[in-house]
């Protein structure tokens, strides 16, 4: 008796934030979900068009390419996020002069907001006097001042350096985090038993900060499949489409175009696609919270 | 009193008080205009602040964005009713778009008769769609031929280009002389900037975009425009940077000395004049965009945007006494730097002409000309084809047929 009223008590304090997050949360979705079986315009009125929104979307050969541009986004940046900040939190958790000072500075990419990241690198990667051309030209490895966004075989990979030194701040500090809940008689021990530095990072490190690291993994993962800010700030998608990526498609098409119906399709495949990962993710916590 | 009849009376007086508020209360107009080109924010600015002062009880909260997030920041804030914006800055390509979904007032029994003719026929064109007005012209622009004398002279060139034709010639020439590596320079990034030039060009070769609602862009004009601005990449006339430049890019580059020819708008002639933004100051020349021999006396791509009331205003008469304000000859003559007069008179008024002669007696040339960008009720989504095929063919992924192709089967499919 007393336990189905405790139980009740906890639903009943519950239910107001409950009722919040179904009216932010689930009624947006959806909504969306439904407005992209419709023809729907920003304003008006829409008739049911069934499946026509994700047949076009698909089918679109150019929204097909954003797709792989995306993965190709997602998959370099996130990768170097990962290595770099692995090896900048294992820096990091050295003892060495003015640790306190880097490892403040190290925050500072990841605060920055995207869209002043994405101001800076303009300016840093500018055709006429950014310093990037500076450096390469000084050093004497580029002969001349070149164009970096504007060469659609670099833009997507300038785009990706922006993102890189923005966000593998977020890994370092994971990794640092996680490189200090491992017990230092671990590393003593195995010092004694002759392991070299090489073997104490596979079997000791990485194992201790793998659970962390993966979480970091599928957090990156998540925001750099949705990516749009940064691009849209660095290069609006061009040069010739070469960094226009899906979540421009969900806003063309709602926005610039006006068609609510279709753009929600857009965004139902990217939210499927960010759905999986975000799967992943609690999963991920969960076998930690076991582990 | 009776203590339960507290709240009624309680509730009274508030509704009094509530509704003598608005009168005693100044009425706030939201407004949003662009922070690229033509009038500078300053400018913005000060013209508003001379209307409050002449209005009192009116007052104006600005928003400046960049030409690229107008449209959609238009469109974004139709969804919130009277708490978005009461007067609009809009592109000359969105009329037909903009009436369409209904997203301004129809302010065609706003406009006296009388006013018509004393405006230039390409600015109304731009606020107008069959009969209806969709608000006033202001900033009555397009893009000129600038070039840097001092080059000019140097390469032994006495006047500037008639036709893209010399002007390619003579590029090749200040190159030739090793006066400087990439004498030509554009706007030519993925984006409406790149539309504008090429349609200018496309103008000068006899225009036309196609029959009958049917856009076909892989032939006669609109083919020519392109394959000429990719020759002038090929051979090294026009800066390779080009594709990811904008106007204000543009402007760095001409005012730094590091361009002989710029294709850009208006604000450019008072800008590369100030010493404080400029090194070339004394040598900008302007004349109206060049034409083809036998076809075009000159380019004029219509650039012109104007000011109307959004739809959902609630304060919409308010909105129009600042649009007339700001549209108003006194006004429009007093800021004539950056952006020249819609009037037709101010261009015969010395006091505007007095230190930027060359301007005027271009803009005298041009005006008249205006040419349109494609007309299409879809307009944002071709513009979109196009840049994406222009770019192709200038970067070398497709040749201009190849690409302009493709585009005019894309834009077959526009619904």
């Amino acid at each position: 008796m007393s336990a189905r009223r405790d139980r009740f008590q906890a639903w009943l304090l519950l239910a107001p934030m409950l009722a919040i997050m179904l009216g932010v949360t689930a009624y947006p979705i959806a909504r969306t979900v439904w407005l992209s079986f419709t023809d729907a315009g920003l304003s008006g009125d829409s008739s049911w068009v069934g499946l026509a929104n994700y047949g076009d979307a698909l089918s679109n050969p150019d929204y097909q390419d954003a797709f792989a541009r995306t993965l190709y986004f997602t998959g370099i940046s996130v990768s170097l996020e990962i290595v770099l900040g692995v090896l900048v939190g294992l820096l990091l958790n050295e003892r060495f002069p003015g640790r306190a000072f880097v490892r403040a500075l190290m925050v500072l990419p990841w605060a920055l907001p995207t869209i002043v990241n994405a101001m800076m690198w303009r300016l840093i990667l500018n055709p006429q006097y950014g310093s990037l051309n500076a450096l390469l030209t000084q050093l004497g490895l580029l002969a001349k001042y070149r164009s970096w966004l504007g060469d659609p075989a670099s833009a997507m990979n300038m785009v990706i350096l922006a993102d890189v030194w923005k966000n593998y701040s977020l890994v370092a500090l994971i990794v640092l985090a996680a490189l200090q809940t491992i017990p230092q008689d671990l590393y003593e021990a195995a010092r004694l038993d002759g392991a070299g530095a090489w073997t104490r990072f596979w079997r000791i490190t990485l194992p201790g900060i793998l659970g962390p690291l993966s979480v970091a993994l599928v957090l990156r993962l998540i925001e750099a499949f949705k990516v749009f800010d940064i691009i849209y700030v660095m290069t609006r998608g061009g040069p010739a489409d070469g960094t226009k990526t899906v979540s421009f498609y969900v806003y063309e098409e709602s926005f610039t175009y006006l068609r609510a119906g279709s753009g929600a399709a857009y965004a139902v495949t990217v939210a499927c696609v960010s759905g999986l990962l975000i799967a992943t993710y609690i999963l991920q916590l969960r076998r930690q919270g076991r582990a | 009193m009776q203590p339960w009849m507290m709240p009624g009376w309680m509730g009274a007086g508030v509704l009094l008080f509530a509704v003598a508020q608005p009168a005693a209360a100044d009425t706030t107009l939201n407004a949003l205009f662009m922070k690229q080109a033509a009038y500078s924010d300053d400018d913005i600015k000060s013209m508003t602040a001379d209307f409050e002062k002449s209005h009192p009880g009116l007052r104006v909260t600005l928003e400046l964005v960049p030409f690229e997030a107008l449209h959609d920041k238009i469109v974004a804030t139709n969804g919130a009713g009277a708490e978005g914006y009461d007067v609009v800055l809009f592109d000359v390509t969105w009329p037909a778009e903009f009436a369409k979904h209904g997203f301004l007032k129809d302010v065609t029994d706003r406009i006296p008769a009388d006013l018509v003719g004393q405006v230039f026929d390409g600015a109304w064109s731009t606020v107008t769609t069959g009969e209806r007005r969709w608000g006033m012209p202001w900033i009555l622009d397009t893009k000129y031929l600038f070039y840097n004398k001092a080059m000019l002279a140097k390469a032994g060139i006495a006047a500037p280009p008639r036709t893209w034709a010399e002007l390619a010639d003579d590029a090749q020439r200040i190159k030739d002389k090793g006066i400087v590596p990439y004498p030509i320079v554009w706007s030519w990034s993925q984006a409406e900037a790149l539309v504008v030039d090429y349609s200018a060009i496309t103008a000068a070769y006899g225009g036309g975009y196609g029959e009958n609602g049917k856009f076909a862009f892989d032939q006669g004009a609109p083919l020519a425009a392109l394959t000429y601005m990719k020759s002038t990449l090929d051979r090294g006339l026009s800066n390779p940077n080009s594709t990811e430049y904008l106007e204000e890019d543009v402007r760095t580059v001409f005012s730094n000395g590091d361009a002989a020819f710029a294709l850009n708008w208006t604000f450019m002639y008072g800008l590369a004049n100030d010493p404080k933004e400029s090194k070339i100051v004394g040598q900008v020349g302007i004349v109206p965009a060049p034409g083809i021999e036998g076809k075009a006396a000159v380019s004029a791509p219509n650039g012109s945007m104007g000011l109307g009331i959004a739809a959902h205003s609630a304060h919409a008469d308010e909105a129009w006494s600042y649009i007339q304000y700001l549209t108003s000859r006194p006004v429009q003559d007093k800021y004539a730097k950056l952006s020249l007069p819609i009037w037709k008179a101010s261009y015969d008024d010395p006091a505007i002409a007095r230190g930027q002669e060359d301007l005027i007696a271009a803009a005298r040339l041009a005006l008249p000309e205006l040419s349109p960008r494609p007309v299409t009720a879809s307009y944002q989504e071709l513009s979109a084809i196009l840049q994406k095929a222009l770019q192709q063919a200038l970067l070398g992924q497709a040749t201009p047929e190849a690409a302009l192709h493709r585009a005019t089967d894309a834009a077959a499919r526009l619904r």
